[in-house]
């Protein structure tokens, strides 16, 4: 723990930022010191990645002062900011798709190192911290996990004085977020500053010195982590009580809405996963999750049931009855589809679209958006505007482009847009990734809501607390082979957290019997 | 010192007013040619901007030049906004020239109304089939349309030499490359008395319009323009990437043919092998200073237009090079990518601190 004494490392004073039609910050001061872990918690669109990139020179503060070791400093570029010793995690990505992960790792670095000699430094940090990429790999093959890897081990390498992480374990598994814990502990008691952005508030708990609670732009109080309880900081956080998920079993399953039989697909990228032999039901009513660290075929098997990658025969995947392989996302949901990817931006929203524009990429068709061949603006503003009613998506309304929200914001109106079609089966991953405990809590109830409705729903998530409150039955995908499938209360935390490792009962080979035995 | 520096947002003013400057600047750095080439700055500027347009006629001439120039370029947009890159439309043009020469030349004993509808679809199907080359070729083959459709022009360009050359050549026309004059039922109507403005460059104005209702309207256009924005959320919503490149390509060729036509059945009245004029590339600028806007093309084409009939003046009057045209679009380019930076970079004053 830090004394009193250490030297303030940073120090904000009266920060305030403008976009056009909101205040994302207004009046806020901050100070960390060095070897301080702190914490900045607040719900979705509460200003915190706004401050952030503010310290990390993307965007110019309206108003305040930043000080930096006890001189004021005007950081106007992330070179500058790097220059500074000051390393940051984006919540979003920034990284070169076009580049392999040595490339992009090398960018960032002042001097510019030989390739070779880098990548067997990623090879070692990466192993050292627990955080496995393969460092020749292209990043846009990358799964958003791996990703998340990457621009922590780029970081990492970096050695800076103070390290922002802008939700770092979104979409990492426990046993990697244990180990970052253990390095970023390290790290702090060699004196280094962290900033931690996250939603997770055990993570904060377990991890933070200090904290600093914004609400609307402003700061709307400090805390000691140590000294609370989860339950009390979601409170700081949002001024009232949790909302809890309600979650009845599945009563009876209903009718086949989703069935792999046997599916198999070579990986378009020469480094990702083949899928192997896959085979699973999913039926109207009920909820199964798809467990697992992300790289192990997740990114394909979501792209095989989509119809983002069709696959060489019909009937390895079957929507609704039809067999479906060869069809394309589109026809896909005419078959009642709906489907929610893990990029947000630049994938399921297209950045400098309005929301309304961004509601007629998927809901065209299911909503009615499209009259005679021409786009019916009006329904359009009018379903973007209910999605973001129904799902408290905190925005400029429906004309406002995706890329102004703020990373939960966005996951959020995704979700809305796709729930509110009314699909028969929801193809869904990482449901809560970024989202604020509050919204979280919303989002998983509305996908029960919808299996009570009769949908058939599919989730792939690393989260494993989440599956658990959510799914009746759970299996993991390792290696580009399927588990059997379990009901909930037949299996544990623990046990699939083995068999997240590849080891199921009657592994190699036989998952796939096994799986339709238990299915 | 001055530096630039990363803008957090896109300026949307900047992505307007970049064109502007690229204009302003052009016109300076003319000025500054003019002088180096010992001709006066203000005399040139009068042939450049004042006298192409000081009477009536001036400005119907300026039509009649931004007529083929708004129809290449908005159909070119029509692919740009959905980054199929067609570099052909020059050649796209000759073929549709060739097309409607066909039609008029075949039925040249006919004075039938509906000559000049077929010599209009004629010149249209003929360009795009021009461009369903590099299409098909890409869709097929992952052939790099902007390679494939810029060879072409040159095998049209030969295509047209054969024709006038050969099989098509007026018998009477003392051994010129060129076909017989079209008859009256084959040329479009002039639209003011004593100009040679004519009903083309009303086909323009409808296909500026049609060109943005589809790309702002329609369904189709909005699926052009995700494909554009962000390739991977078309793949996402299932939009198609061949329809896209198809419709990129066609919509380029098919417009540049009905300029082609427009240019045999207007002002030349017959096919020849000058043909050359440059308009299809001078569109890929014109596209581009009018930000892939069919309003915005509007304007940028009169611009481009004027350039040309400048030059043609200067060289006229002031004993210029012929290049001289050529030089302004260059220039205009030029500096339109420069400005462009400030789109997303803003000027600063001062050291960096470090
Ligand atoms: N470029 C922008 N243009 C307009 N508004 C913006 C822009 N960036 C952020 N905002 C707005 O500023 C507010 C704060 O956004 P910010 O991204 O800082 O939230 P956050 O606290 O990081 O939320 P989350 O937990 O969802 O990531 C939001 O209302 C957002 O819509
Ligand atoms: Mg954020």
């Amino acid at each position: 723990m830090t004394e009193a004494s250490a030297a303030v490392r940073l120090r904000l004073q009266g920060i305030r930022k403008v976009y056009p039609g909101v205040v994302a910050n207004d009046d806020i001061d901050l100070s960390v010191s060095a070897g301080e872990i702190h914490a900045v918690l607040g719900e979705n669109g509460a200003g915190k990645s706004t401050l952030m990139k503010m310290i990390y020179g993307v965007s110019r503060p309206s108003a305040g002062e930043i000080h930096w070791e006890g001189r004021r400093v005007d950081i106007a570029s992330p070179a500058q900011a790097r220059a500074l010793g000051i390393g940051m995690v984006f919540q979003h990505f920034s990284l070169f798709e076009t580049l392999t992960v040595t490339e992009n790792v090398a960018l960032a670095l002042p001097d510019k190192p030989a390739l070779d000699e880098l990548a067997s430094r990623i090879e070692a940090v990466s192993a050292r911290y627990g955080l496995p990429v393969d460092p020749r790999r292209h990043v846009h093959a990358l799964s958003v996990g791996e990703r998340q890897r990457v621009e922590i081990i780029r970081c990492l390498l970096q050695d800076p004085k103070l390290l922002i992480m802008d939700e770092p374990t979104s979409v990492l598994t426990p046993p990697a977020v244990r180990k970052l814990f253990d390095t970023l502990r390290q790290l702090a008691a060699e004196g280094c500053s962290i900033l931690y952005i996250s939603h997770k508030l055990d993570e904060i708990q377990a991890l933070c010195h200090t904290a600093t609670v914004l609400r609307g732009g402003r700061v709307s109080g400090h805390c000691r982590p140590a000294e609370e309880t989860p339950q009390s900081m979601a409170r700081l956080m949002i001024g009232g009580e949790l909302p809890v998920c309600e979650h009845s079993p599945a009563d009876g399953r209903g009718e086949l809405r989703l069935r792999l039989a046997g599916l198999s697909h070579a990986s378009a990228d020469p480094f990702g996963t083949d899928l192997r032999d896959i085979h699973l039901d999913v039926h109207a009513g009920e909820i199964v999750g798809i467990a697992g660290v992300s790289g192990n075929g997740q990114q394909e098997l979501l792209q095989a049931i989509s119809g983002e990658e069709t696959i060489a025969e019909k009937f390895p995947v079957q929507i609704c009855g039809v067999e479906a392989g060869r069809l394309n996302a589109a026809r896909r949901r005419r078959l009642g589809l709906c489907f929610v990817p893990e990029e947000r931006l630049g994938r399921g929203a297209v950045p400098s679209m309005s929301l309304a524009d961004n509601a007629v990429l998927t809901a065209a068709r299911n909503a009615a958006l499209v009259r005679g061949g021409f786009l019916a603006y009006t329904r359009a503003r009018r379903f973007a505007s209910e999605c973001i009613e129904r799902f408290n998506v905190r925005c400029g309304g429906p004309q406002a482009v995706a890329r102004s929200l703020s990373g939960g914001n966005l996951q959020k109106f995704i979700i809305g847009r796709e729930i509110l079609q009314t699909p028969r089966l929801l193809v869904c991953a990482q449901p809560t990734w970024g989202v604020d405990v509050g919204a979280a809590a919303f989002i998983r109830q509305a996908i029960i809501d919808l299996r009570n409705r009769g949908c058939a729903v599919l989730v792939i998530s690393e989260e494993l607390d989440e599956l658990f409150e959510i799914c009746d039955r759970i299996a993991v995908l390792a290696k580009g082979r399927l588990s059997p499938v379990r009901p909930i209360g037949e299996t544990s935390i623990e046990d699939i957290g083995v068999w997240m490792s590849g080891m199921w009962p009657g592994a190699e080979g036989s998952g796939g019997e096994d799986d339709r035995a238990a299915a | 010192m001055l530096r630039l520096e990363p803008r957090t947002e896109a300026s949307r003013l900047m992505q307007w007013c970049s064109p502007l400057l690229a204009a302003t600047l052009t016109l300076l750095a003319g000025l500054a040619i003019f002088w180096l080439l010992d001709k006066d700055p203000l005399e040139g500027l009068h042939y450049f901007l004042i006298s192409p347009v000081k009477d009536l006629y001036g400005v119907s001439e300026l039509l009649l030049k931004a007529t083929p120039l708004m129809l290449c370029a908005i159909g070119l947009a029509v692919g740009f906004r959905a980054n199929v890159w067609n570099i052909g439309a020059e050649g796209q043009f000759m073929l549709g020239a060739v097309g409607a020469s066909g039609v008029a030349l075949y039925f040249a004993e006919s004075d039938s109304a509906l000559i000049l509808p077929a010599m209009l679809l004629a010149g249209a199907l003929a360009g795009a089939l021009w461009a369903a080359i590099p299409a098909f070729l890409r869709t097929r083959f992952s052939a790099n349309e902007i390679l494939v459709s810029l060879m072409l022009v040159y095998v049209a360009q030969l295509f047209v030499s054969w024709l006038v050359f050969g099989p098509w050549r007026d018998p009477m026309g003392f051994g010129f490359p060129q076909t017989a004059m079209f008859h009256d039922a084959a040329l479009l109507p002039t639209l003011l008395d004593g100009t040679r403005l004519h009903l083309g460059f009303v086909f323009a104005l409808g296909a500026l319009a049609l060109g943005y209702v589809f790309m702002n309207r329609s369904y189709t256009g909005f699926k052009m323009r995700v494909a554009g924005e962000a390739a991977e959320a078309a793949r996402y919503a299932g939009f198609s990437a061949r329809r896209v490149i198809w419709i990129g390509l066609l919509s380029g060729g098919a417009a540049a043919g009905v300029a082609g036509m427009a240019e045999v059945a207007g002002p030349m009245g017959q096919l020849t092998d000058k043909l050359n004029f440059g308009y299809g590339f001078a569109a890929i600028i014109v596209a581009f200073v009018g930000r892939l806007h069919a309003f915005g093309i509007l304007l940028a084409s009169l611009l481009m237009a004027l350039l040309y009939i400048g030059g043609e003046q200067a060289q006229q009057y002031m004993n210029l090079p012929s290049s001289i045209s050529m030089v302004f679009q260059g220039l205009l380019l030029f500096f339109l990518l420069g400005s462009d930076v400030f789109i997303h970079y803003r000027l600063r004053i001062g050291r960096a601190r470090a």
